[in-house]
């Protein structure tokens, strides 16, 4: 390989893995808060593009544009998520965890159904926008600007992630909750409107990323899957609950992804990501950054 | 004996707890108490281990779901409200455990007491109080809650607490597990946080020590209210004298 063929790898893989801990770091964020693992997140994923694709046919306005739309509605999905199902699996007297478990997949298995109901299960996408096919060449490196769009908003994203929590009351009231979430009535602090404003936040991030994906990928029923399959690996990786351990695992993981596509054939590009996270498990069981 | 009256004595009560009982899964844990607080108080529950005083703090705090009875707070019922909107109301409770948040440092456990202020006086007046009450604190502020040492961490817990700004503020054995050096500052920092004008119900099994600072003194036993009067009533009683205080 030669050096800028490696760059290119290297560049295309940074740039997915920042897509990846986008997509990953709100189910990441959800369980730290509450110990919930949200088998819903790639149907959130699924409804933001869905979503961008609606409001691109219906206004013509270019994904960009439609990003703080769709980003505010997905909160809204995400507190409804939290107030319409998840407070009610939490109350459950016994094995609560698997309550959890089931009701969130049930969320996923309607949304789904649901998805395929109204949407079809034809393939859509967006013809034209403003970034949709356009690549950003450095040096010989090609960049596809809808991912450096991606990567910049991922970043961004971790940046304002980084100010809440380090800056703001809401911040130390998310780690206060995560701390001990029957502690905080102590400060009068009301934990129901933490986690349902957490699950707000959480589902709004993956929402950001949906809206780049609409940009140059197919939007289907199913799309959310594979996605929520690589954040479950990114959310291992960096470690249960670690926001910034999603940055660092979700790096790895497209990385390792865009190198494996170069030497395995394509269908089999996969197994080294999960392999990698097969090992991680065997070695660090808490992850790379987790507290468990 | 019947509650007496003179917490209620010329004006309102600040605290009514009228004939409250709790159960943890079907057993009785507290049967019919009755008490109550008037603004400016010390008032101590006392009583052996098991006789209750935890259950009743946290059937006030909001944290125990009362079986019957009723808890009233400012002329308001509270027995039915959650905890946060308990804590909202004035009335801040320091439980046995403390429940710090051990991984976050001092200063952000402090700044979560006054989570419910958004002023910059309404934070800085009391975080100056806290200051003065104790001080050692100032010198953690970026420490972890977790790496504190017992006596410093029942500090930051009281001073947790009166970041909320309270009117009334409960504490469940203050003393437990800290050197006996620090639990006569905790108890003069009780008498100073009084003179601040907030009112105090204290749980405690020291009961010497605890009468010596208390206005008041109800006295449990296995659920019940088996006692009550002023601190020298208590103190003079002879069932106190001998069970008690080993006179």
């Amino acid at each position: 390989m030669t050096l800028q063929a490696f760059l290119q790898v290297l560049a295309s893989g940074l740039l997915m893995g920042l897509l990846y801990a986008l997509i990953a770091v709100g189910l990441s964020l959800i369980f730290g808060l509450m110990d919930v693992v949200n088998f819903a997140h790639g149907e959130f994923l699924m409804v933001a593009m869905y979503a961008t694709f609606g409001l691109w046919l219906a206004t013509s306005l270019d994904p960009v544009v439609l990003m703080p739309a769709v980003t505010a509605l997905m909160f809204v999905l995400g507190a409804l998520a939290y107030f319409g199902v998840v407070r009610f699996a939490m109350r459950a007297r016994t094995n609560v965890g698997m309550v959890q478990i089931f009701a969130t997949f049930g969320l996923a298995v309607l949304i789904q159904g649901l998805a395929q109901f109204f949407f079809s299960p034809d393939y859509r996408s967006i013809p034209k926008s403003w970034l949709g096919g356009k690549t950003l060449d450095i040096a010989g490196v090609f960049l596809p600007l809808p991912q450096v769009f991606g990567g910049l908003i991922s970043l961004l994203a971790f940046a304002g992630l980084y100010l809440l929590m380090d800056r703001t009351d809401f911040g130390k009231a998310l780690e206060a909750t995560r701390e001990d979430q029957g502690a905080v009535a102590l400060v009068g602090i009301d934990r129901n409107r933490v986690f349902a404003l957490g699950w707000g936040l959480g589902v709004a991030l993956v929402g950001l990323a949906g809206v780049v994906l609409a940009i140059f990928y197919y939007i289907h029923p199913h799309v959310g899957g594979p996605f929520a399959l690589i954040a479950y690996v990114v959310v291992a990786l960096g470690g249960f609950g670690s926001v910034f351990g999603a940055l660092a695992a979700g790096l790895i993981v497209g990385v390792i992804e865009a190198l494996a596509a170069t030497v395995l054939p394509p269908a089999m590009k996969s197994i080294a990501v999960y392999l990698l996270y097969l090992g991680v498990v065997f070695v660090r069981p808490s992850g790379l950054f987790g507290r468990l | 004996m019947l509650p007496d009256d003179h917490a209620t004595e010329g004006g309102r009560a600040l605290l009514t707890v009228d004939r409250l009982t709790t159960a943890y899964r079907g057993l009785i844990a507290i049967s019919e108490i009755s008490i109550s607080v008037a603004r400016g108080e010390i008032v101590v529950v006392a009583g052996a281990n098991g006789a209750g005083k935890s259950t009743l703090l946290k059937s006030i705090a909001g944290m125990e779901k009362p079986r019957d009875g009723a808890v009233s707070f400012l002329g308001k019922r509270i027995d039915t409200l959650p905890g946060h909107e308990i804590t909202a109301l004035g009335l801040a409770y320091v439980p046995e455990n403390k429940r710090l948040f051990p991984r976050l440092t001092v200063a952000d456990n402090l700044r979560l007491g006054s989570y419910l202020h958004r002023s910059k006086p309404d934070r800085d007046a009391p975080l100056e109080t806290v200051f003065t009450l104790f001080p050692r604190l100032k010198e953690r502020l970026g420490q972890r809650a977790g790496t504190l040492s017992g006596g410093e961490q029942q500090m930051l817990a009281i001073s947790r607490a009166l970041m909320t700004r309270p009117a009334l503020l409960m504490l469940d054995e203050p003393s437990q597990g800290i050197m006996p050096k620090l639990v006569d500052e905790i108890f003069a920092a009780v008498q100073s946080i009084r003179k601040t004008g907030v009112t105090v119900l204290l749980v405690e099994q020291r009961l010497a020590e605890s009468l010596d600072i208390a206005d008041r003194a109800y006295v449990l036993q296995t659920g019940r209210l088996v006692l009550d009067g002023t601190a020298k009533e208590v103190r003079d009683h002879p069932d106190i004298r001998r069970v008690y205080l080993g006179m």
